[in-house]
């Protein structure tokens, strides 16, 4: 079988080594004095054996075979792959910041306290809450921390037999997840004709039981939810409260604020909106607003200011506890402090504007070619469907995306949200310029001509990426998970 | 898409074969067909009780999951081991060889909630209609 | 502004190339109750240089282990962090990336998580592995998710020696569920009390968790321990010290279900708390419970070997209010970093860190124990972490050890209530014997 590169463990050879360590400077003892016997392992991991030019070598090939923000347009709806400023890493990346011990004395982090303060009075700021915590590490830790303080209040209001979370069928796959991880019952309600939750099948499901409605705003069809407010009195009338998914909030900056939407809860999610790097799939941050009726059930520590000085407080009987060890994916969160101190109140506001100028734009250029099934300005991103193509010539959605790679290019989201069929979920984000839009644009065309011409260029696509299309069916029904010494 | 003429059909796409007092339960051409290439299959436990309407099982392909719903109630009697091994069995032979499990029927009177080879076929090409998976 | 191409002649053209007479028109759709109606008040944007200077006073007000020699551990260890990491990983097309959903241009992050599930699973003794999860905390609690989902039972036998906070995060992770937590008492030696867990343990418990070595840096004896969760049809997990398994005996030859634990050790920054990585691997029959992203390796259609998913159904954005969890993103570029580093390290290499984190230790507890006032805490074997009890108390002597440039210990009291007076030092490899011997004579002017 051709191999692109070779596993680490093939290029190993015995004795080969790529660490440097310093000579023992201790007097060394026998194991057998240190631990009992059958203490100490036998066979040791068959972990490789390297030089640091194999190593160097293997990761940087690896590199290669990579797409990212920095490489070309990377178009992943309500995943926001903007462009990620190398300043901020350097920010993080400061020994002041990257080698402190998470159980330093408090007197001397108060530079890390500091900055984790005015960053969730920032986050505050921008998302209409009363406070926030940085603790979860990704969005759908935020919404399990937010759905669990929403549960913590209730109960504590005598209202612990609400266990009914509503999500509009439109909702992020995390969303369900999350309400049953909290011990809630899902319920879904329909989308109306114009994207927004159905006013009638919310209302339907508005009873005694209902904990919270969680909703992404723009939702992920990229519309704004005209009856946001509506949607607010009616949840808040029947005692529930409403969580807001931050995927999207990259387009509502300085433009509209959860908070003011009506919501109670809510995550921001650091690796999108406040652009730091999605990593290959994380490290992200999904810190965690609240109105000031719920702070009393954030996760400890809080970060805290009495005048003085900064300190982490523990001392919160109602907390929900902790849903991770220590204070949060705190490197993340300097990215996004030194993103937000550099863009200012405008700086955020046109991001969100060119977001959503960008979004529009395509959606302009590319509905005379797929089909728009919800056809009204969109926020920073829209959805498609590759149902004309499909009708046309039997070319899916998943064969326009992977011809599209051909291109240089990445795909959309693809086939999410589940009520757009072959749905294309694209969202071009601020950084792009308008000749990059244009040579999608130009893309997408000359797929659609293919489709139409010459089908199974598209169908056998890609052609020109590192590797083919692969066999999942394989993957899936005789998994591989590793490598084995003895194959 | 052609249905044996002596099985009972679920509205979830599911089907019976009736022997005697005993019911061979897969799923149907059409489900499979929906399904794409399966890659798992959870069996039910030999000897445990399902009720009918409820699920019994799981099937897997590479994007989707799907609960299996039992046509009938009774106790599982036996099951497709071969499906662990070979899940893809339920593409190539839905209503042959890619049967899921056998059950004794508890009572025949629930045959009444169960779907004809007609009714099913109509039903079937309706939701194909319709788009749905 | 330099992350924003858009000219003000792009944004008339694409304007009019939508039908909108201004950028406003596209905003029409934010019900009128909900604009903002003002700019955000936040403080003036800076230029590059400002931000490194701002940034920089911040960064200037923290102590570091740079400055502080570390003896501090509890969860986070200052271990050395060989240049090539950084270099490898700040590679943009792996940082720039995100989940690999796109299996032709991803191939550089699936090959690599391959190698870290093979890595973790061959440290940990045991058949697979997943992508990462947040971090050590969260692992153990999605271990409990996992052992609820397998045995459908509802209660958990905790060990008290398993960290405080890894208790609190199992706790918060499963307060909707309604499990019902018990606390496996600890020996005076510091370990498990293995008959406390045979009682604890009933046919009502999901699993049984320890910590290895535990937070108090006493190396568990697990057999025992195993014994008591499967009898009863527990699953018994274990939350490890990667470093530490290079040396001792791993989980998976005690009989272990599920291994998982913090991964900062493996090449990660302090960086006050995180990025962490949390590691998790079990027993090939669990792997379709299994929470987060799996890589498995398969062909392509041109016949060639290559990386994908696998195992999709398992996850939240297909199974939905199904899954066993709702992780998504993970720690990649942390999982990432960690295969790095123990390719660098290696197989003699991570043997080597992890015989000098034991053989440092020990000097240090030797002197210390030999100093007036200081006596051990527990006669029980330990790795590079080990508890004293000390002539004044702990907090006392951690500001005074601060003072003259010390990091740690930690105040085991704070931790453990039923603890007062004692003192818990972590020794590394990075630190020398001039450190250690520095501490000692610290230690004595300052008991003195």
């Amino acid at each position: 079988m051709n191999r692109l590169e070779p596993l680490i463990f093939e290029l190993s050879a015995p004795g080969r080594t790529a660490y440097s360590l310093p000579e023992l400077d201790v007097p060394s003892k026998d194991l057998s004095a240190l631990l009992p016997p059958g203490a100490v392992r036998e066979a040791p991991p068959e972990l490789p054996e390297v030089s640091e030019v194999d190593v160097v070598r293997h990761f940087v090939r690896l590199s290669h075979l990579n797409h990212g923000v920095d490489v070309d347009f990377y178009p992943l709806g309500s995943c926001t792959m903007k462009y990620n400023p190398k300043i901020n890493e350097d920010m993080a990346n400061l020994p002041g910041f990257a080698h402190v011990h998470p159980y330093t004395p408090q007197e001397a982090v108060q530079g890390l306290l500091k900055l984790m303060y005015d960053l969730q009075r920032d986050l505050c700021e921008i998302g209409g809450m009363d406070r926030f915590t940085l603790q979860p590490a990704a969005g759908a830790h935020g919404e399990f921390a937010g759905l669990s303080i929403i549960r913590a209040y209730l109960v504590s209001m005598g209202q612990g037999h609400r266990n009914k979370v509503i999500i509009p069928d439109s909702g992020h796959g995390t969303n369900p997840a999350t309400a049953v991880m909290n011990g809630c019952v899902m319920v879904e309600v329909k989308s109306d004709a114009r994207g927004g939750v159905d006013l009638d099948a919310l209302r339907a499901e508005l009873d005694h039981n209902v904990a919270a409605l969680m909703l992404t705003n723009p939702n992920t069809l990229g519309l704004a939810d005209e009856n946001i407010h509506i949607i607010a009195r009616m949840v808040h009338q029947a005692g529930g409260l409403l969580y807001y998914d931050g995927a999207n909030a990259n387009g509502t900056l300085g433009w509209t604020r959860p908070g003011d939407m009506g919501f109670d809860v809510m995550h921001f999610n650091l690796h999108k909106t406040f652009a730091t790097p999605h990593g290959g799939g994380g490290p992200g941050s999904g810190p965690v607003g609240v109105k000031e009726r719920l702070a009393a059930f954030l996760p400890v520590p809080t970060v805290e200011f009495d005048g003085q000085r900064y300190f982490l407080d523990y001392n919160r009987p109602q907390s929900i506890g902790k849903v991770r060890s220590l204070y949060g994916n705190v490197g993340v969160a300097i990215k996004a402090y030194t993103y937000i101190r550099e863009m200012g109140a405008a700086g955020l506001k046109r991001v969100t504007e060119d977001a959503v100028l960008n979004a529009n734009y395509l959606m302009a250029e590319l509905k005379k070619h797929y089909l728009l099934p919800y056809d009204r300005y969109c926020k920073h991103e829209f959805v498609l469907s590759g149902n004309w193509q499909k009708n046309r010539s039997g070319v899916r959605t998943l064969d326009i995306s992977k011809r599209t790679l051909d291109f240089g290019m990445h795909p959309p989201t693809n086939y999410f949200p589940l009520i757009v069929d072959e749905a294309m979920m694209i969202e071009p984000t601020e950084t792009e310029s308008k000749e990059t839009l244009d040579r999608y644009i130009r893309v997408l065309k000359e797929i659609d001509r293919e489709t139409a011409e010459e089908p199974d260029k598209v169908k056998d696509s890609p052609h020109t990426t590192p590797v083919g299309r692969l066999d999942e069916i394989t993957a899936n029904r005789k998994p591989n998970l590793r490598w084995r010494k003895d194959g | 898409m052609a249905y044996p003429a002596d099985y009972k059909y679920t509205k979830s796409h599911e089907y019976i074969k009736v022997e005697g007092n005993m019911g061979i339960v897969g799923l149907t051409n059409y489900a499979q067909d929906q399904l794409g290439d399966i890659v798992f299959v959870e069996l039910p436990e030999v000897g445990g009780e399902v009720k009918q309407g409820e699920p019994f099982g799981v099937v897997e392909s590479v994007k989707a999951v799907s609960d299996c719903y039992s046509p009938v109630g009774g106790k599982v009697v036996a099951v497709n081991d071969k499906l662990n091994d070979e899940p893809g069995t339920i593409n190539a032979d839905p209503h042959g060889a890619g049967w899921i499990m056998k059950v004794e029927i508890a009572d025949k009177g629930e045959f009444a909630n169960l779907m004809d080879v007609a009714a099913y076929q109509k039903h079937a090409e309706e939701e194909a209609k319709a788009g749905h998976h | 502004m330099r992350y924003l191409p858009n000219t003000d002649q792009d944004r008339r053209a694409m304007l009019a190339a939508i039908g909108a007479k201004d950028i406003g028109e596209l905003f029409a759709d934010i019900a009128e109750p909900t604009r903002l109606g003002r700019e955000l008040n936040l403080p003036a944007p800076m230029a590059e240089s400002q931000l490194r200077a701002h940034l920089g006073s911040l960064a200037a007000a923290n102590a570091t282990v740079n400055d502080y020699a570390c003896f501090a551990g509890g969860g986070a260890y200052d271990h050395y962090i060989p240049s090539v990491i950084p270099h490898l990983i700040m590679r943009n097309e792996f940082y720039t990336a995100y989940t690999p959903y796109q299996p032709e241009v991803s191939q550089g992050t699936l090959q690599s998580i391959y190698e870290y599930q093979t890595m973790i699973a061959e440290l940990t003794g045991m058949d697979v592995a997943n992508a990462s999860m947040y971090d050590g905390a969260s692992a153990a609690a999605e271990a409990i998710l996992l052992a609820m989902a397998t045995n459908r039972r509802n209660q958990v036998v905790i060990s008290r020696g398993v960290h405080p906070e890894t208790r609190t995060v199992c706790k918060t992770y499963t307060a909707g569920q309604g499990v019902t937590f018990h606390e496996a008492a600890l020996l005076a030696d510091g370990t498990t009390d293995p008959a406390s867990a045979a009682t604890l343990v009933t046919d009502k418990t999901a699993c049984l968790i320890v910590q290895y070595p535990n937070f108090l840096g006493v190396v568990e004896p697990l057999a025992e321990l195993a014994k008591a969760a499967h009898e009863k049809g527990a699953l018994f997990v274990v939350v490890a010290n990667p470093i530490s398994l290079a040396l001792l005996r791993p989980p998976g030859e005690f009989g272990a279900d599920v291994v998982c634990g913090e991964g900062q050790p493996l090449g990660l920054p302090l960086g006050f708390g995180g990025p962490y990585l949390g590691f998790f691997a079990c027993l090939e029959k669990y792997q379709r419970r299994m929470a987060g992203r799996l890589s498995g390796m398969t062909v392509d259609t041109r016949g060639q070997r290559a990386f994908v998913l696998t195992l999709q159904t398992r996850e939240q954005h297909i199974r939905r209010e199904k899954a066993t969890s709702n992780i998504c993103s993970n720690e990649a570029l942390c999982a990432l970093a960690a295969c790095v580093y123990m390719s660098v390290m290696g197989k003699q290499g991570l043997r080597e860190v992890a015989a000098q984190c034991i053989q440092k230790a020990h000097y240090a507890y030797e002197r210390i124990t030999a100093l007036p006032g200081f006596s051990p805490a527990f006669a029980s074997p330990f790795w590079s972490e080990f508890v004293v009890r000390t002539p004044v108390p702990p907090a006392q002597l951690q500001s005074a050890l601060f003072e003259r440039k010390f990091l740690g210990p930690l105040d085991v009291g704070a931790f453990y209530p039923e603890y007062q007076g004692l003192a818990m030092f972590a020794v590394t490899e990075r630190r020398t014997r001039a450190e250690i011997d520095a501490l000692v004579s610290a230690l004595e002017v300052i008991a003195r």
